[in-house]
């Protein structure tokens, strides 16, 4: 089971009102390679994968959800009173007439979340490849999110969301050594 | 807890934040790296100073866990506002 | 010497309709080269430092500014 902790991983700051980069940031909370993908495919893929890896999906799967808290906070914070007007103008008015204010897990072009965003192969090297790859391709999405946002203090919560992207492909690459060892071949039935 | 959080409040947050967080990246890499004793070391030492600046925490600023990880005062206080995002 | 921002120049075609960004560049974070960790790697001096690099190890530090912001990319 889980436990929640009533406190973020990390100081999340932003600026001022800001509805326009909300619109943007929505792509790490609902979209193919945001938060919640992240979470779900590292959870889920944890039943059918040997024992000497469930732990590291197990523990950076969790922290997806920490970081999937600090997207919500950032957009929480960027739309926080914004009115149907600014809502309007930064590109959210088919998102405010569905919605509101709430948050929804979508992509930044408003697709929904789909289960087809994540792999279960039920391969352990193909399963940890594409963690890998989501892995990057997470991180190259922080990056332009980075280049669109002019936001001082919220840039500095996306290069470090940024920087968990690049510790946990680290670990996904040493998982992948772990898979490879030699020491798991001796094994009679 | 309806007023504005003081800036006391923000730097026990950050500390604990900063313990937890290296407590993180040694979660990860010790799934990787079992037998480095000076990391398990570091992990428990760690361990020890989160729990007491939550204890710290918890005795000002209400509950960070529930299910029966934290103790409650009474009333029930939980429920209480500010959520992390709201802060 | 390592860089984590690599740099190529593409093909420009005398019909391109924008105006051309003649040096192109992409990252290439510590993760791609450092291989299994290997223990007792430096760490930063202080918990708080290592919370706002957003790793213990400076081996594993990847900074990040946008390319289109310091000219980078234009020469």
């Amino acid at each position: 089971m889980w436990y929640y902790e009533k406190k973020l991983q990390y100081p999340v700051r932003v600026r001022e009102c800001n509805p326009r980069l909300a619109k943007f940031l929505i792509e790490q909370y609902g979209g193919a390679d945001g938060e919640l993908a992240a979470a779900l495919r590292y959870l889920n893929q944890r039943y059918s994968i040997p024992d000497k890896v469930i732990g590291l999906l197990t523990d950076i799967g969790t922290e997806e959800f920490a970081h999937l808290e600090m997207i919500a906070t950032m957009v929480y914070k960027l739309t926080k009173d914004a009115t149907p007007e600014q809502m309007k103008e930064a590109g959210l008015g088919a998102h405010y007439v569905n919605h509101d204010n709430a948050l929804f897990y979508e992509n930044a072009s408003g697709t929904p979340w789909t289960a087809s965003y994540i792999q279960a192969k039920g391969d352990p090297i193909a399963d940890i490849y594409e963690d890998i790859a989501a892995e990057e391709k997470a991180r190259a999405t922080y990056q332009w999110i980075i280049n669109m946002s002019d936001d001082p203090e919220l840039n500095d919560g996306l290069k470090y969301l940024r920087e968990r992207e690049v510790v946990h492909s680290q670990r996904f690459r040493e998982a992948a050594e772990i898979l490879k060892e030699e020491r798991g071949k001796k094994v009679y039935f | 807890m309806n007023e504005p959080l003081t800036s006391a409040y923000y730097d026990l947050l950050e500390e604990i934040q900063a313990v937890d967080f290296v407590l993180c990246e040694l979660t990860l890499y010790l799934d990787t790296h079992p037998w480095d004793e000076e990391a398990v070391r570091q992990f428990n030492h760690h361990a020890k100073q989160s729990r007491q600046l939550k204890k710290q925490y918890e005795n000002q600023y209400g509950p960070l866990f529930q299910y029966g990880m934290s103790y409650s005062s009474y009333p029930w206080n939980w429920k209480d506002a500010p959520w992390p995002w709201q802060v | 010497m390592f860089t984590q921002r690599k740099f190529y120049t593409p093909y420009v075609s005398p019909t391109d309709p924008c105006p051309p960004i003649r040096i192109k560049s992409y990252e290439t974070p510590p993760q791609l080269y450092l291989g299994f960790q290997p223990p007792c790697l430096p760490q930063y001096a202080t918990a708080k430092e290592a919370l706002y690099r957003g790793t213990l190890w400076p081996a594993l530090y990847s900074p990040y500014e946008s390319p289109y912001k310091r000219g980078d990319t234009g020469e």
